[in-house]
Parts: C-alpha cells; structure tokens; sequence
C-alpha cells in the first residue's frame, strides 16, 4: 500500500505556515544556507540525480533542463516561475502558494543561484488575490530578512525577485508565450527553437520552471537526491501534490509519491460519494485524454499513465459519476479551449471554434454518426500542428470521449437530446 | 478626457516604481492595465493613452494587449465584480445552475453590470479550486462551495453594502479598484489575515497525521530495483514544455502531424 508523503503540504494545518516566522519555526531556509556553501553546479547535479521532472504537466526533468543553459552568454540569465496555474481540473499550486509561499521563496533563491542567475520572476495568474497578497508578501519579507536582495547572507550572491501579475489568459502557461507576456505583449507562443534556455526572456538563457518543481529544490538540496528518488518509482522519483476534485466524498490534496493508484488515492478519499459510482476521470487536467474505472490501478506516473493512453500531466484528478453527460463535459472543456485559443495557429483557432460549434448541435442531439468522424477528422488535423500543445490538449477529451463512449454520443442523436438530468450531478443534487 | 494633473502625478510615480521592477520598460505593460483600472475601475482611453506616453508605444499597441486578456475591461464593471465558474467540473457540480440562477437574480447577463453599478457577472474558467466546486469568485476572491442560494444572498449583500467574507481571503471584501491595485503590484496589507488554508486543502495532510505516515526521514534510502535514472539516459527531445500537458505522440510544435 501506498501512504501519503507530506513535504510541501505538511506545515498547511499551522495558522501561520504562509509568514517566514511559521516557515522556519519548521525548518525553513536552512536548505538556502546550505546552497549557498555548495557550488552552483552541485546544486544542478544534485537535482539531476534526484530524478525530479517537471510538475507543470510535461514531465521534463528540471535537472537537465537547468544544464540547457549555454555556459556563458552575453546576455543575463533569468529564472521565471510559471505560477498561471490555469488547466482545468488542476489545484495544486494556488493553495501552495496561499498556504506556504516561503517553500516557493526558497526554491526560487536556490534554483536561481544554481543557474548563476540575478533575476527570477514569479508570473501568477491575476484571478487569486489572496494568494497574490501571500507571495507579495513572503517577497518583502525575505527581502527583509536579507534572503533576497544585495550579497545574501553574506555569500557575494545578489539576487531580485519580482512578483508578476497576469490578467487572465489560459495560454500564458505555456512556458514561451509566458515570456511575450512577461514581455509586455499579447501571450502567444513562441516558435522553438531556439528553446528558452539558449534565447528567453528579452532574449537571454531562461529557466521556466513550475511552483512544485521549484518549491521541492529546498527538500533536495536539504535532504540529499537519494532521499528524493527513494520515493516515487523508477522513472518517476519523489513526491507530488495529487489534487481529487468531483464526484468523491473527500475532495481536496494529498501529497504521494508518484506511482499511486487512483484506487488508492480514492480509498482515502472515502469513495465516490454516496450511492454512486466511477464513471469517468482525468489523470491530469483536461488536457489528458480521459480514463474509466477500467484504469483504477494504473500506477499515477508519467510512464505508465503514458502506457495506459493518457498522461499524468498536472495530477488534476477530476472524478466523474455516473449522472454526469460526458457530452456536455467535453462540449464545456472545448468551449474553454475555443476561448483561450491565442489564434496564432489556424488549427488550434479554427479547430476548437469547429469543435464549439458541433459540440452545442451534439449536445442538442442534433448530431449524427458522421459528425463523431468530423470530430475525429478535425482533431487529426489540429494535433500537431501549431506552434504550442494547447490545440493537443482540445483534442485529448474529444478523441478519448468518443472512443470511450460512442454509444453516449449515439443516444442523444437517437433520443433526440442529452439524456441525463444535470441536477441529479450538482453537488446539493445526488448524493445519497 | 485626460487625468486631473494631481491624479496625474499620482500615476505617474507609481507607473515609475513599476517600471523599475522591469529590466525593459514594456514589462511594465500589464501591471500598469492593472493601475488604470485601479483608477478609472476599467481601461480608458486615458489610461490607454498613459500606458502609451508612458512607455514610449503606441496606444494601438496598448490596446492589442488590452484585448487579449480577460481581466482587462473596457467598459465599467461594478464595485464587485462576480465570476461564476462554468468550466466543466464546476459547472458539472452546480455551477450551472449557480450561474442561471444568478443571472436571472440579478437581470443581467455575461460581462453585463447591475443599473446600481454594484455588481457585474461573468461566467469564468477554471480559478484552480477544483476541490471546493462550485466556486464563485468576487473581485478575485474565493467564495468555495457555494449554492445557488448562498450565491444569491452573497449578491444581495453585496448589492446593499452589508460585509461579505471571502472564503479563503482577508477580513473585508477589496472592491474591484482597491484589488486592481494589488495586481498593480501594490500590496493592500492584507497578507495577513484569513485562514492559511481552506479544509480541503488539508485533507490529505490530515489522513498521514491520522495514520502516522510521513516522508521517509532524511539520510534513509530504501531498496531500489534500479539506479535512478541518469539525466545522460533520457533521450527525449529537449520539451516543448509545459506549463501544460500536452495532447498526443505528436512533439507539438514539430509540425508534423498524423494525417489520414
């Protein structure tokens, strides 16, 4: 049995994880000092050989990542946190940075003078105040504390860290169109190459990490990389948030190594709520094609979510019963994407639109068999083809809806509209 | 219509301080939306016109920005402003419904504002509180598991001036100027109050404290059927990272795509 591995979430139950006084009650900024007395390129190594790989939903190992860097570069390095945490489904980072943004504090000094950078940048999304006030204020007080700023701690090391609104906009989590918008322009992505780390932000070598991966450097550099890989699995090392939403009786976050089981996660969860069952699910965030109860054992790490069909992306488990239309659930998530398509690309701007359209007539029961091969036609040809992976993400719940649940699909076309009651799915509605 | 020169002088000393956050000025753009709308509660045209004088661009150029992003609006919301989540878990727990309701409460629709000028709606994506859906949002605070009741009630109070308390969020309700402020880069002083986090949040934190189960202390290792993966043995291709997963075999990006 798999048990739960509390790092990140494990000071979250204190009144006041989110101040540094909280935070280093419980041990916080000892991993810095103990950075700042290794060489830089330890610090890379050792998160090389800790296996960690990035929790922003691709996986990339952070380790390598930071070795993309150019040995030297006219231009100065920088690190920028991507906190636009935005896919739906995915909850991980927002209660971090509210609940314990010092972590994330941490792993930004760290991680930057790992790089040999003097500048990082937290861009959070612009729709959560409250944990925009969090990372503010951690900021000013690591300042304070001379964490940040002028020769820290009297290493010879300065470093500035600037926290950065965004103003709403799905596709600015996408690591290049991120950087137009850091930038001052519309956020839309960048062709690559030239990757980030060789031509970044103002054009200079860019480190663009998630919340999680930077805020697990401090556990690493403090407890050592065997420490870290001696959770997870083979290929997946160390620890994760896993956030349930949905249809289970104890939604919320569980921090495990990867490689548990939704079976697992569940049992803790206490089950789908009352008198129902498992009928559909997202490993992680929309963007993953969907599962069923058919993968209850599939191992949550990025190989075998792989091998199983999907992916493992952000850990987002949304839990569906069996009064939800998975029509209507994928008619709503291709409206999302129609509307954070950036329109770069024609296939990702007309494609989610053509989905949009269709998916209100299917909805409606106004489709036909023919129209479940248009999807299809249509989804071939945006996967693929644009500049970043949001087009690929429209395509995951459609293509992996219809393969799942064609027969859903036929019968509202057959009874002429959707056939369940969406009241019975709501959350005051149907547990029992 | 320009700024009062007091207001004038104002702005300009904070478009300055946000400018020197910025290695390059036109950084500044976005937070500097964020101070118009502080001001002027959406983007004017003065504060398109300043945004421009101040950085040295052209007032075009602002406004191809302005419209690309959400949070940016261009014509007055209410003091508080009320995002419903509609995205599909949401919407799917009840956020559906919440929104009818709502709308119908209020009489107005989507990015529509009530006659008093207190309150606006719109139906937002997901706000990354999946585990407390439905979510409705106000001036971009949480208010978790809400109802269509609770929803309609929140709006009344709103809409008479009684207080309202954010769910995971300080003592007293930001209107929508004082909280574009904050996103300005600006801090209100707020930081401090309000619970560190929501019970949801800390459901798993609770079960491994329930059940004694912990990380493994540091220094211990446990027996590995292989070595850990060296960085030298992975052979992907560099990412076409992230922030988000991405959707099939294909390298996206690589504009080769699987054509029948």
């Amino acid at each position: 049995m798999t048990t739960l591995t509390p790092v990140l979430t494990r000071n979250w139950d204190k009144a006041d994880s989110f101040t540094r006084a909280g935070y280093e009650r419980d041990g916080g900024y000892r991993a810095l000092r103990k950075a700042l007395r290794m060489e830089p390129d330890e610090i890379v190594q050792a998160v090389k050989d800790s296996g960690l790989r990035g929790r922003g939903g691709a996986g990339f190992p952070t380790g390598m990542k930071w070795g993309f860097l150019p040995p030297s570069s006219p231009n100065p390095r920088y690190l920028v946190v991507n906190a636009d945490e935005s896919e739906p489904g995915t909850c991980k980072d927002i209660p971090l940075m509210m609940a314990n943004p010092h972590v994330l504090i941490e792993g930004v000094i760290i991680s930057a003078y790992a790089i040999k950078s003097n500048q990082a940048f937290i861009y959070v999304r612009g729709e959560v105040l409250h944990v925009i006030r969090r990372l503010q204020q951690a900021v000013a007080e690591a300042y304070e504390a001379g964490y940040i700023g002028k020769d820290i701690l009297g290493s010879g090391y300065d470093l500035d860290v600037v926290v950065h609104c965004g103003a709403g906009a799905y596709i600015c989590g996408e690591e290049t169109a991120l950087l137009d918008s850091l930038e001052g322009f519309r956020g839309q992505p960048r062709l690559k190459p030239p990757f980030p780390a060789v031509a970044g932000l103002y054009g200079g070598p860019t480190v663009i990490n998630n919340v999680e991966s930077i805020s697990s450097v401090p556990s690493i550099v403090e407890n050592g990389p065997e420490w870290f890989a001696s959770m997870g699995t083979e290929k997946s090392q160390g620890f994760g948030i896993f956030s349930l939403s949905g249809h289970v009786k104890r939604p919320g976050q569980y921090e495990a190594p990867l490689g548990i089981t939704l079976r697992e996660l569940l049992d803790m969860a206490g089950g789908i709520r009352g008198g129902h069952r498992l009928k559909f699910w997202t490993p992680g965030g929309s963007s993953t094609p969907i599962f069923t109860d058919e993968h209850l054992d599939v191992p949550l790490d990025f190989e075998s979510v792989g091998a199983a069909g999907s992916m493992l992306g952000t850990r987002a488990l949304q839990i569906f019963d069996e009064t939800t239309c998975v029509v209507r659930a994928v008619q709503r998530w291709s409206e999302f994407y129609a509307h954070e398509s950036c329109g770069k690309c024609t296939p990702c701007r007309e494609g989610t639109y053509w989905y949009k359209q269709m998916f209100a007539r299917l909805e409606a029961g106004e489709g036909t068999d023919e129209d479940l091969e248009t999807l299809l036609d249509i989804s071939d040809n945006i996967l693929g083809r644009a500049f970043c992976a949001l087009g690929d993400g429209a395509t995951s719940p459609v293509v992996s809806s219809i393969k799942l649940f064609r027969d859903e699909y036929l019968q509202h076309f057959e009874q002429g509209g959707c056939p369940f009651d969406p009241a019975k799915s709501t959350l005051w509605g149907g547990a029992k | 219509m320009t700024y009062e020169p007091d207001v004038r002088q104002r702005l300009e000393r904070d478009a300055k301080e946000i400018i020197g956050r910025y290695p390059r000025p036109r950084s500044a753009l976005l937070p500097m939306l964020h101070l118009v709308q502080s001001e002027d509660g959406y983007v004017t045209q003065r504060g398109v016109e300043f945004c421009a004088e101040m950085l040295g661009i052209t007032p075009a150029q602002v406004m191809g920005v302005v419209t690309f992003y959400t949070q940016y609006k261009r014509e007055p919301v209410g003091d508080y402003h009320v995002g419903v989540c509609t995205n599909t878990l949401c919407a799917v727990m009840g956020g559906d419904q919440i929104w009818d309701e709502l709308s119908a409460h209020c009489g107005v629709g989507h990015d529509e504002t009530t006659p008093d000028g207190k309150v606006s709606l719109e139906r937002v994506e997901c706000n990354a509180a999946c585990d407390f859906a439905p979510v409705v949002m106000v001036n971009w605070e949480f208010f978790d598991n809400m109802t269509p009741e609770k929803a309609k009630q929140l709006v009344d109070d709103l809409r008479v001036g009684k207080d309202v308390l954010p769910s995971r969020g300080p003592n007293r309700l930001a209107t929508w100027k004082e909280a574009s402020r904050v996103l300005a880069g600006f801090p209100d002083g707020l930081a401090g109050e309000g619970v560190q986090a929501g019970p949801q949040s800390l459901v798993g934190l609770k079960i491994a404290q329930e059940r004694g189960w912990t990380a493994p202390p540091a220094g211990a290792d446990r027996e590995r059927p292989d070595e850990p993966v060296k960085p030298g043995e992975v052979t992907d291709p560099p990412p076409n990272e992230p922030g988000k997963p991405i959707g099939g075999d294909v390298k996206p990006g690589s504009q080769e795509g699987r054509n029948k």
